[in-house]
């Protein structure tokens, strides 16, 4: 059983008030808040072990080295890959997407084939695009349905012999759908096509297990599972990462350099050119430590209770329009009151105390798709209650009548 | 009346009201009562886009005053754009040019100017001023 209470207590921002009202914080999807435990091993990371890890010879600088790769240990551990060398650290999802697009992409040819899906955040369309800049590439996307369901079966015509990569995300953000990303995994496998998960939305909320799904990469951000900012993972089964070229040049990553020719160091340094964040590294261990202690399992149970038990509170409304329909479904609820304005909404949940995210989420296409502007999206995590959601149904109750709905 | 005549009748009008959303509600009252914008001016060059909602804003120039017409999709952004339509509306150039707009400070509404709120209330302000340096100009080179 979860004590909720006690998990809170390792919140600090939860006992604040705004607006003189308490915080109700439901934008974990956006960002996780962080847990004493994370907050101070940044400040002892700062206070006791600064100093530039890698080829340091004094003391400081080996437990530096030592602890950062100690945490890239537990990344592996916690998403089961097979070695640390594919574990590379980045500044987030966006940053890790954009290594993969512009490393795998400079092995694509003109009219070579990226499938990614309609319900993308930005950031696993954009950098696709921005190499179609440099590339005759084509873009191909797996619609949804009415209920944000993947059509998967469209994935059968969408490939082709010139289908070199699917990059799909895990969980929608804007929809909360989880995608059967193993069948897709699967269906791309038999054609030889690896496939990159966006694991930002899926990694804080249950068990991702790479080896399971056989992912060939998976992109994920430490803030969303209550780490520090700033601070990412790529997974990449090493076979591709010894193919990819390196994304950024600079320090860490070389093995020789000389003005004629410099030749690369090993995995996974390769891909972490300059100065690694060698203390939000070990913010992330510690941040994923936190969650393993309360079990990611019990964790989504939790979330999936919350989930349910909003959808059935807000069920009561009868002007209410869920934006994203799914049994599959985590972390979040998307929706909209009558012909309320998602601003409007956001604007009066606000004055309550109640943190929701109004908007597109930077997922337009998805908007474009149900013909909207935008949802307010109530998303969990581990520290919220039902107590929290019934304050949110009451919030959305006195907005409605503001809006005379 | 002037522009600071109508912007100090606005903030005596929220003085009393110390909950927000009693703010919140007369805001919504006045965009849902304001006239809008002529659906015919409701053009996409007449389009403000925001990140988080839209805003449309019009100007008239008829004998030496500026008239503003304006409207949001959102009932907030909405209300606070018929505040300004009130305001600048039936005044020269030259006094909306020089006007201090201080009232959505005081009655406590700033954050929905913030950039990050990206509502297009910003620019709609800018706008508004646009049109009256521009009819200014105009007037000036007759």
């Amino acid at each position: 059983m979860i004590d909720i209470n006690k998990i809170r207590e390792d919140f600090p921002i939860l006992s604040e008030t705004v607006y003189g009202k308490p915080l109700v914080y439901f934008d974990n999807a956006a960002t996780t808040q962080k847990p004493r435990q994370v907050v101070e091993k940044i400040v002892e990371g700062y206070y006791k072990r600064n100093a530039n890890i890698h080829r340091g010879v004094h003391f400081l600088s080996q437990e530096a080295t030592e602890a950062h790769e100690q945490a890239r240990q537990e990344v592996r551990a916690f998403i089961n890959a097979k070695s640390s060398n594919e574990i590379i650290f980045t500044r987030g999802t966006t940053e890790a997407i954009n290594l993969v697009a512009s490393s795998f992409g400079e092995l694509l040819s003109d009219g070579d084939e990226v499938i990614v899906t309609q319900m993308e955040h930005h950031s696993n369309i954009v950098p696709w695009q921005l190499l179609q800049r440099r590339k005759d590439i084509k873009l191909k996307v797996i619609p949804f349905d009415e209920n944000g369901v993947l059509k998967i079966q469209e994935l059968d015509t969408l490939i082709t012999p010139k289908t070199k990569l699917i990059a799909c995300t895990h969980v929608s953000n804007a929809l909360g759908t989880i995608n059967p990303v193993k069948e897709i995994i699967e269906k791309a496998h038999a054609q030889g096509i690896p496939v990159l998960v966006d694991g930002a939305q899926s990694i804080p909320h249950f068990k991702v297990d790479v080896q399971e799904l056989d992912a060939d990469f998976l992109a994920f951000s430490a803030h969303k599972i209550y780490g520090p900012t700033g601070m990412g993972v790529l997974y990449g089964k090493e076979a591709w990462l010894d193919k990819l070229p390196p994304y950024q040049g600079g320090g860490e990553m070389i093995d020789k350099v000389t003005f004629e020719k410099t030749t690369f160091n090993v995995l996974p340094f390769k891909f972490e050119a300059g100065t690694p964040d060698f203390i939000g590294s070990t913010a992330l261990a510690e941040a994923l430590r936190y969650v393993n202690a309360i079990g990611i399992d019990t964790i989504a149970a939790h979330e999936q209770e919350l989930v349910a038990y909003a959808v059935q509170q807000l069920s009561r409304f009868d002007n209410i329009r869920f934006i994203g329909q799914t049994k599959e479904r985590s972390g979040l609820v998307s929706f909209l009151i009558g012909t309320i304005h998602p601003y409007d909404l956001g604007s009066v949940l606000d004055k309550l105390g109640i943190a929701v995210r109004t908007g597109h989420h930077c997922a337009q296409p998805v908007m474009d798709a149900f013909g909207i502007d935008g949802t307010v999206r109530a998303s969990f995590g581990i520290y919220n209650t039902k107590e929290e959601i019934d304050i949110l149904v009451a919030g959305v109750e006195r907005a409605k009548k503001m809006f005379k709905q | 009346m002037t522009i600071n005549e109508k912007q100090d009748e606005i903030i005596a009008e929220f003085e009393f009201l110390d909950d927000w959303l009693d703010k919140y509600q007369q805001i919504i009252d006045k965009g849902m009562s304001s006239a809008g914008i002529d659906p015919k001016y409701k053009t996409p060059e007449n389009l403000i886009e925001g990140c988080q909602s839209k805003v449309w804003v019009m100007a008239e120039y008829k004998e030496g005053k500026v008239y503003y017409q304006g409207e949001s999709n959102t009932d907030i952004a909405g209300g606070i754009a018929a505040m300004l339509v009130e305001i600048f509306s039936g005044h020269t150039p030259q006094e909306i040019i020089d006007t201090d707009l201080y009232f959505i400070d005081r009655i406590g509404l700033k954050e929905h100017l913030s950039p990050t709120r990206s509502n297009g209330m910003l620019a709609m302000i800018k706008q508004m001023r646009l049109f009256a340096i521009a009819f200014k100009a105009e007037n000036e080179n007759k």
